[in-house]
């Protein structure tokens, strides 16, 4: 019998401590011991356990606390499986209809022993591609069709092979974990739960082109991550898997860490590459590319998490077996982040080819309180916001790109009726303004130029040829910078544009939101028939915008009231409404 | 300039064999041990290693990442993420600057506060969210914000 807690950022967020100390209370006096594991990427259930008896069967339980954890325990001790917090089959149906290679380790394998990475399997690639060598890893790789996974889908193969190409007797292998998507956190997951996944696929890379270092360039904001990557990394010096002539292969490599400092752009390879060097991040013009000159002027080759945590599983199954998944150009499976108002938000790694609207509606059980979708945001700041009728929309980057989104690293944000398009777009450039690096005036001033319109129009104060300037703004910026971040930093005004231009007029024209959420164009009132007078919201209010007598309807200042929704939280009556206008 | 400050810096520095690479990696030992990139802790660094003042405070003020102002014994960093701001986290933001009485970047007069916006936390799955040092809290209200700075004043009164 084994105890699995989920013991990632987001299991201890949830309170997983707590279910440790029940599980713990219960088992202190047996001869089981809780294991940690990272997260299985059922977020929307944290914290979770998962039993396995000594048949092997597995048994999930989610939204646990430290009491129920306790009921769990001694009823699983007893030799029954409590039926309390068990999973429901539709929310097992989340895990079933995946197909998990990347994840395959997450919430499995206990991320700080490589013992238990070792007994699954691991490291049996490494050891195949010592045999293999450089062109047959390639070859490999070459027949899987697999594509960067950090966002632009880059074929793989190329850039290991032209690193290979680059003679130097010094060369490096470099992962970028600067997740720096708002609203992806796959990378996290899979560099807390599975950490010698990633570094595996680092290795193999390091035979394949020639290397003797790799560098993980990890964003200081997941001290979790890098915690246990660096565990991992003295695990393997410990068992002689790292250093000189590996295995008496011949093969030298090492690791180092670097975390990031919050920079977006360093996601962009030759400002990741200007940060490992201790400077400001910002890109350069290519070529030479960093497969020629990239870190200390030597061949270096970037890959994004993800794609490393492909590489055992391909070296090991074959290229082909890979490519057998997916569709005609890209192959293989692909990791989401699901967030914003889905049901069943968390971590889904699907075949390419799947429809955005299997994983949202099939896999995810739809949108919260069973309201209308609006939109998905796909591919964050670089990406843009697909609408309702277009979710059919197969998932490979061609059919990504033909909607004005990306593929992106794999975030994926859906948005109900009740958010405003606008707001988004808005929300989208602040980020990119301040994350521009300021070296192309383009960017640099085009998107503070287009937040400031779009600030504008969110505010009530649009006029009619914003929606011009902005597309004009776009394009200037599109052809003018010289990086991704430049290029891809219209795309979320431009979608939304595109697909929801009636919402930027109703902004502009009638000042209204549609969605009633833009704070200047909304008022709070009190439906006087539904309210009972129990003043509990002139309680609650911050501002003290609410007023009455008692037992009688109550009354919203809308001069003082700053629409913070406190009140409708905290009415039982569903008395308190919000209008689209200013009164 | 404290002796005691610079010496501690040097023995930061020392570990790297390349300061000028690792600058990013001596800052970020420097903001754990100041607290924040202090006009005297560059001072120090140009000092032991003849980096230029001026590419140092370039990298610092850079990168989000770094400080160049004091913080709170608790830093509060609001997560500023896409998730976040669907489900409402502008009203976390509200909140804080409402409750606390400063500005995003600020700290409170009696420097048991400060807080700021910071890109993603990579806590999706739970937003909006913030955390208070080390620790994410997750599914946030404007109440239980509230609610969470009241017990952390709490804490503070009963030592």
């Amino acid at each position: 019998m084994r105890f699995l807690l989920g013991y990632g950022s987001c299991g201890i967020a949830s309170g997983a401590d707590f279910v440790l100390e029940g599980l713990n209370e219960v088992l202190k006096s047996t001869e089981y011991s809780v294991e940690k594991v990272g997260c299985n990427g059922l977020c929307f259930a944290e914290p979770i356990v998962e039993i396995i008896d000594d048949n092997g069967n597995s048994t999930l339980y989610g939204r646990l606390d430290k009491e129920s954890a306790k009921v769990l325990a001694e009823g699983v001790l007893k030799g029954e499986m409590p039926e309390g917090n068990k999973f429901t089959d539709a929310e097992l149906n989340f895990l079933n209809s995946q197909k998990r290679i990347v994840l395959s380790g997450c919430g499995k394998v206990n991320p700080e022993s490589i013992d238990s990475y070792i007994s699954m399997g691991g490291y049996n690639a490494f050891r195949k591609a010592l045999e293999m060598g450089s062109d047959k890893i390639i070859e490999e790789i070459k027949a899987s069709g697999l594509r960067g996974r950090g966002g632009a889908g880059f074929p793989t193969h190329f850039k290991w092979q032209s690193a290979k190409n680059s003679q130097s007797d010094e060369k490096y292998v470099v992962c970028n974990a600067d997740e720096g998507d708002p609203g992806a956190f796959m990378d996290r997951a899979v560099l807390e739960g599975d950490p010698h996944r990633v570094l595996e696929g680092m290795m193999i890379a390091g035979i394949a082109i020639g290397a003797k270092m790799g560098i993980i360039y990890v964003r200081a904001e997941y001290p979790l991550a890098v915690k246990r990557l660096q565990l991992a990394i003295n695990e393997l010096r410990e068992k002689k898997l790292l250093g000189k002539n590996i295995l008496n292969s011949g093969f030298d490599f090492d690791f180092s860490i670097m975390m990031g400092a919050g920079a977006f752009v360093c996601g962009e390879e030759t400002a990741l590459l200007a940060s490992l060097g201790g400077n400001r991040g910002m890109p350069v013009t290519k070529p030479p590319f960093p497969a020629q000159k990239g870190f200390r002027k030597q061949p270096t080759n970037i890959n994004n998490v993800e794609t490393f945590a492909n590489v055992s599983w391909i070296i090991e199954n074959g290229g082909s077996s890979f490519a057998e998944m997916g569709t005609e150009n890209s192959k293989g499976t692909k990791v989401f982040a699901l967030a914003g108002r889905v049901k069943r938000g968390g971590l889904v790694e699907v075949p390419m080819g799947i429809t955005i609207e299997k994983i949202v509606f099939d896999i995810c059980g739809g949108i919260i309180d069973d309201a209308d979708v609006k939109a998905v945001q796909m591919g964050g700041p670089s990406g843009g916001c697909i609408p309702k009728d277009m979710l059919s929309t197969p998932i490979d980057y061609e059919s990504i790109a033909k909607t004005g989104a990306i593929m992106g690293s794999g975030g994926m944000v859906v948005m109900d009726e009740n958010t405003c398009m606008v707001d988004m777009a808005k929300f989208f450039m602040d980020f990119t303004s301040k994350e521009s690096c300021g070296k192309c005036v383009p960017c640099r001033i085009g998107t503070t130029r287009m937040l400031e319109i779009l600030e504008r129009i969110v505010d009530g104060k649009g006029t009619e040829g914003d929606i011009d300037t902005l597309m004009e703004l776009a394009e200037s910026i599109k052809t003018g910078a010289l990086c991704g971040l430049g290029n891809s930093a219209p795309n979320p005004v431009l979608t939304t544009i595109k697909y929801f231009k009636d919402e930027y007029l109703a902004h502009i024209n009638e000042k209204k939101c549609p969605a009633k959420k833009c704070t200047s164009l909304i008022s709070y009132t009190i439906d006087e028939e539904l309210c009972k007078g129990c003043s509990l919201c002139s309680r609650k209010c911050p501002n003290n915008a609410i007023s009455g007598e008692i037992k009688k309807p109550f009354s919203i200042n809308s001069e003082l009231c700053i629409r913070c929704g406190q009140c409708i939280a905290t009415c039982k009556f569903g008395a308190i409404k919000i209008e689209s206008g200013v009164k | 300039m404290s002796c005691e400050l610079k010496s501690k810096i040097k023995s930061i520095v020392e570990k790297y064999s390349n300061p000028s690479e690792s600058l990013i990696a001596v800052l970020q030992e420097v903001q754990a041990l100041v607290g924040y990139i202090s006009e005297e802790s560059v001072k120090c660094i140009t000092e032991i290693t003849g980096i230029a003042s001026s590419r140092i405070l370039g990298v610092a003020s850079f990168y989000a990442g770094f400080r160049l102002k004091p913080i709170g014994k608790y830093r509060i960093m609001v997560c500023m993420g896409t998730a976040c701001h669907v489900n409402g986290g502008e009203r976390v933001a509200d909140t804080l600057r409402r409750v606390l009485g400063i500005e995003a970047g600020d700290i409170t007069e009696d420097g048991l506060f400060s807080w700021e916006e910071v890109a993603c936390l990579g806590c999706c799955s739970i937003s909006p969210a913030m955390m208070i040092n080390d620790t994410a809290y997750g599914k946030l209200t404007s109440e239980k914000v509230v609610e969470i700075l009241e017990s952390i004043k709490e804490q503070e009164a009963q030592k």
